[in-house]
């Protein structure tokens, strides 16, 4: 047997015989013959671990990670840091190898953890009602449109075109199959245009979405928006990065009636694109169409207090096809190591990290426009990541880098090919003076 | 189980109160025993036309959400708000937490309803 | 135990940051003070050892595989290896960014594309995405290809979706989110699909048919292969919800079964841990002839290049940022490399032997609906108990508490009264099994003769019984001063 079995080769024989059969096989009768596989199944023979350890690392080494080289790449993931004490507590087995909080009374870990990481969520985002966290920003935003549409029973989205490009291609996924439609709105000097807005909203919007910061870095003018949206009757849903919250305006003092956004940036590591998570947050009044589990404070018959899954009768298992979602499980382990993050870096630390970026970005801004190299192309307000033109083609470019150790922006053009030679920097607190100024004189060169 | 004579009753558990060409429709003591802690309702918007049969109100328990379906044509004009804050009513008194009002449209779907009496050899 | 609300105290902290290095500006001279903040988000603020020690008292209040037995019925609570921890944590996979240049991530495009070919061959389907973040995202995903392939065909009156009454509530919610009409079959009284039902069911408007084979009863479907003929020849395609395929490694596919998509869980099948409820992953694969819908982008190789492939025009899209929840795939394939072929099927062996012995030890106290060999879990119901003496299902799930066990899934399959879903998984000891086969016993010993101690469970956890019910209708979802 391997390591991971349980049973002796005696104690197989010893339990058959107990309960009266003659081999495994006879376990297996119900399974007609003619779908019985005949042979071994073609994958590599099992490995030790040593060898196993070996195999791995030699493909992980394949891999350029951001140790070793220094990382300028953003566009909705980025290379913030974590406090070391993250990585120990994470790996504490009872929050590790649980699964969902389905009997309170010795999950209490997971649920307080979900209670307080809800709490910290809707003081980001300042909106009252936040789920137990989704898979990733992309996918909650879309269901932040499928929601805003069961809501106002109407069936048009209106999605800025200055939101992350998955986002929105996500959202097309989820819209195709509901028979929603959903267009987009153009923009103007890199934020929302108010005019192609009022142009576009009718009836017929079910919602509005912005991202802020949006794709290019640029602070968008939610307020007004909100109006717009309002006045329209539309719900507005604000797609935010969590450590721009601790300085900028929060989706609901600007009027949201829905926050999302993604979580990465909040101490989980790069990881190749997952697991992330994604946040929710609502208005009071849309707590009970939120899809996503929840968890909520009551007291045990001793008056102890604790915390339970709550409002439950939204979910699948219960509703089934009617169910405000199909979403079962949350992002449980990342929405934990997000709740440390807040929790180490806390009310000044967050503060700090957002204040470095924005300084580091700026400085990394005007020090590339001063190579004669790169033009910028907004003038809008950034606030961790910036837009500017390249002279030379991106590719080229980032080739370049990457023999000096630099991972470069994201080439932009991809998704905006009107936008040649558009190179989308971002710039963490993790970035160094130095590094920035090696990063300007290769890319200036 | 109980039961007020004066009521008519559906065999889908619901009740019905006639005050004029208005029904208050409400759930039996039996439903609301079977559902368990009630924690929410959800009702429609004053002014829905619904017709008998149709799917109407949402009972929530911790673990289950119930239908309520409408007893009898009509349209919607009160939805008792005390349920709102209160939905325990419900269990606590089943009989006076009407949920819905609805101003008949056919008020002789009244006789097809059921009596205490009928109502209770069903539950049997 | 405190909030770490409660324990927050002005000027505490724990971080450090090297200062600023570059030239500060105010934050108000670089973006216009309407779009800033008047205060800072209310986060705590605690010391670094009061904050180490806050997580660690609260995950000492949590009960995980390595705390004690865990069986729960459809959850696959297997062995988290270790192994796969050390693996997943190497730099070169947690500190690469999505976006970086093909050549500079060939590891992790090679990872992928070999984990794609190992899930094929041990499903029997021909390529698979690893997109999906939870298995039901791949349902959704499923789902999707299953209306675009019709409407490729321009075969566009397939509205309908075949949900067994036995189907976990995320089939029907799934079906539902990709814009299907679900319709219901029965279970007959051996707990299997009513092929008279089904057939009834079959007709030019049926689009598709989602099974879990092994179903939720933990029961074979015998009849399969006759299914699979039924709906393909009606022109609907065969969906296997392979969520707990712990049963069938190495001893029957999807594949062979006459399936054209499946979806798998990572985090229960194939080992990576459940986290308190994610991040999960859940792959779908599918038959040559449905590749192509696959959601974008897909991991193709040319020469010895490996590359991300975007270039699928009938693609349904994408359904998650990225490729998928990466780091799940690093321990999913370092599981599968740990097992090899004979592993794999040994893992169906003793998963399916452990549940049967459960089953037969315990069925002369529990109720046992369908006394037949079961896979991978076995289904009881409680209702001698609740009949008899009044203790309900909840109740002995509250009681095993007492005795350091994680509680079966109760209440579910929904077509059993008072269920109790019980999945041993194969790594447990034969020790393991007879004693909690013996705490089972007295459960039901003690149901008889002293009822009270058993409704009136857990007894010795850190909270008793919560009020559910006030949670629900006046919920409190946050902390607030």
């Amino acid at each position: 047997m391997t390591r991971y079995i349980g049973n002796t080769n005696e104690d197989r024989e010893q339990m058959l015989r107990e309960i009266g059969y003659e081999n495994i096989s006879s376990l297996f009768k119900s399974v007609p013959d003619s779908v019985l596989l005949r042979k071994k199944l073609d994958i590599p023979e099992a490995l030790s671990e040593m060898e196993l350890v070996k195999s791995i690392k030699s493909t992980s080494k394949e891999n350029k990670n951001t140790d070793e080289y220094v990382c300028f790449l953003g566009a909705g993931a980025y290379d913030h840091y974590t406090p070391s004490p993250i990585d120990q507590l994470i790996l504490r087995q009872e929050f590790y190898t649980s699964y969902t909080p389905y009997q309170p009374e010795i999950s209490q870990g997971t649920l307080q953890a979900i209670f307080e990481y809800q709490t910290m969520i809707s003081e980001l985002t300042g909106l009252p009602v936040s789920n137990a966290s989704m898979y990733d920003g992309a996918s909650a935003l879309a269901e932040a449109a499928l929601m805003s549409c069961e809501t106002t029973k109407r069936k048009e989205v209106l999605i800025a075109s200055t939101v992350h490009p998955e986002s929105r291609q996500v959202l097309y996924t989820y819209a195709k199959y509901r028979n929603i439609t959903v267009k987009e709105l153009a923009y103007e000097n890199g934020q929302v245009s108010l005019d192609d807005l009022k142009s576009k909203i009718n009836k017929d919007t079910a919602a509005v979405i912005v991202q802020n910061p949006n794709f290019f870095g640029i602070i968008e003018d939610v307020e007004l928006i909100s109006e717009i949206a309002h006045e329209n009757k539309s719900l507005l849903t604000v797609s935010a990065d969590p450590i721009s919250l601790s300085i900028l305006k929060s989706p609901g003092e600007m009027g949201a009636d829905i926050a999302v956004g993604e979580g990465q940036s909040l101490g989980n590591p790069l990881n190749f694109g997952g697991p992330y998570l994604g946040f929710m947050a609502v208005t009071e009044k849309l707590m009970r169409k939120m899809p996503g589990r929840v968890v909520g404070q009551t007291t045990d018959k001793d008056g102890r207090r604790g915390f339970v899954l709550t409002l439950q009768t939204r979910e699948q298992h219960i509703r089934r096809e009617r169910a405000t979602s199909n979403i079962c499980t949350n992002q449980a382990l990342n929405a934990l190591q997000a709740t440390m993050y807040l929790t180490f870096m806390g009310k000044e630390g967050l503060r700090e990290v957002a204040e470095q970026c924005l300084n580091k970005s700026h400085y990394t801004y005007n020090e590339l426009i001063k190579t004669g190299k790169f033009r910028p192309l907004f003038t809008a307000p950034f606030f961790k990541e910036f837009v500017v033109i390249s002279e030379e083609p991106v590719s080229l470019l980032n080739e370049k880098l990457l023999k000096n150790n630099i991972i470069g922006g994201y080439k932009i053009e991809k998704d905006y090919p009107h936008l040649k030679n558009g190179y989308l920097i971002a710039v963490t607190e993790k970035r160094t003076r130095e590094e920035i100024d090696t990063f300007v004189r290769k890319a200036g060169e | 189980m109980k039961l007020l004579e004066e009521l008519k009753y559906v065999e889908t558990h619901e009740w019905v109160r006639v005050e004029g060409n208005k029904a208050y429709i409400g759930i039996t003591d039996y439903a609301q025993d079977k559902l368990g802690d009630v924690v929410y309702v959800e009702v429609p918007e004053i002014g829905t036309v619904v017709e008998a049969g149709d799917q109407f109100v949402v009972l929530e328990s911790v673990k289950a959400a119930s239908d309520v379906y409408a007893p009898i044509s009509g349209t919607v004009v009160e939805v008792n708000e005390e349920l709102e804050d209160n939905p325990a009513l419900i269990n606590e008194s089943p009989y006076d937490a009407w949920i819905v009002a609805i101003d008949m449209s056919m008020p002789t779907e009244v006789d097809d309803l059921l009596s205490a009496e009928e109502y209770k050899e069903l539950c049997e | 135990m405190q909030l770490i609300f409660e324990i927050s105290k002005k000027g505490r902290k724990a971080y450090s940051l090297p200062k600023c290095d570059v030239p500060e500006a105010p934050v108000d001279s670089l973006i216009d003070s309407k779009f800033l903040r008047k205060e800072s988000p209310d986060l705590p603020e605690v010391s670094e050892l009061d904050a180490v020690r806050h997580f660690t008292r609260m995950s000492q209040r949590n009960h995980g595989v390595n705390s004690g037995f865990y069986p729960l019925g459809s959850c696959t609570m297997k062995y988290n290896p270790k192994v796969n921890e050390a693996v997943a944590r190497f730099d070169g996979f947690t500190k690469i960014h999505p976006y970086q240049e093909e050549e500079t991530v060939q590891g992790a495009l090679k990872l992928m594309y070999e984990l794609d070919g190992m899930l094929s061959e041990i499903t029997g389907m021909d390529q698979f995405t690893l997109q999906p973040a939870a298995g039901a995202q791949g349902e959704l995903v499923g789902l999707m290809i299953i209306k675009d392939y019709h409407l490729n065909r321009k075969d566009e009156k397939r509205t309908k979706i075949i949900v067994p009454d036995s189907a976990h509530g995320t089939n029907p919610a799934s079906a539902a989110l990709a814009g299907f009409d679900v319709v219901e079959v029965k279970s007959n009284e051996k707990g299997l699909v009513d092929m008279e039902s089904l057939k009834s069911l079959m007709g030019d408007d049926i689009a598709g048919f989602m099974l879990t084979n092994p179903n939720t009863l933990g029961l074979f479907d015998e009849n399969i292969l006759q299914i699979s003929e039924m709906v393909h020849e009606a022109g609907g395609l065969m969906y296997y919800d392979g969520a707990n395929a712990n049963a069938i490694l190495g001893i029957s596919r999807p594949g062979d079964m006459g399936f054209d998509i499946v979806h798998l869980n990572l985090h229960k099948t194939f080992s990576t841990p459940h986290g308190g409820g994610g991040p999960g992953a859940g792959p779908v694969g599918v038959k040559k002839h449905l590749s192509e819908f696959l959601p974008v982008p897909v991991v193709s190789k040319m020469g010895d290049k490996y590359y991300l492939d975007y270039d699928r025009p009938l693609s349904i899209g994408k359904v998650k940022s990225a490729y998928g929840n990466f780091g799940v795939l690093v321990r999913a394939y370092a599981y599968i490399l740990s097992m090899g072929p004979e592993g794999l099927r040994e893992v169906a062996e003793n998963a399916v032997l452990n549940a049967n012995y459960i089953q037969n030890k315990l069925k002369d106290k529990y109720f046992l609906p369908i006394d037949t060999e079961c896979m991978h879990e076995c289904v009881f119901s409680g209702i001698w108990q609740k009949e008899k003496n009044g203790v309900t299902t909840l109740d002995i799930a509250k009681r095993l508490l007492d005795f350091g066990f994680h509680p079966p899934t109760i209440y579910f399959p929904l077509i059993v009264e008072e269920a109790m879903m019980i999945e041993p998984t194969e790594c447990e000891t034969k020790e393991t099994l007879d004693e909690f086969i013996s705490v089972m016993r007295q459960i039901a010993e003690e149901a008889e003769n002293n009822p009270e101690l058993v409704k009136s469970a857990p007894h010795t956890t850190v909270i008793s019984r919560l009020d559910e019910a006030t949670a629900a209708r006046k919920p409190i979802l946050r902390y607030t001063k």
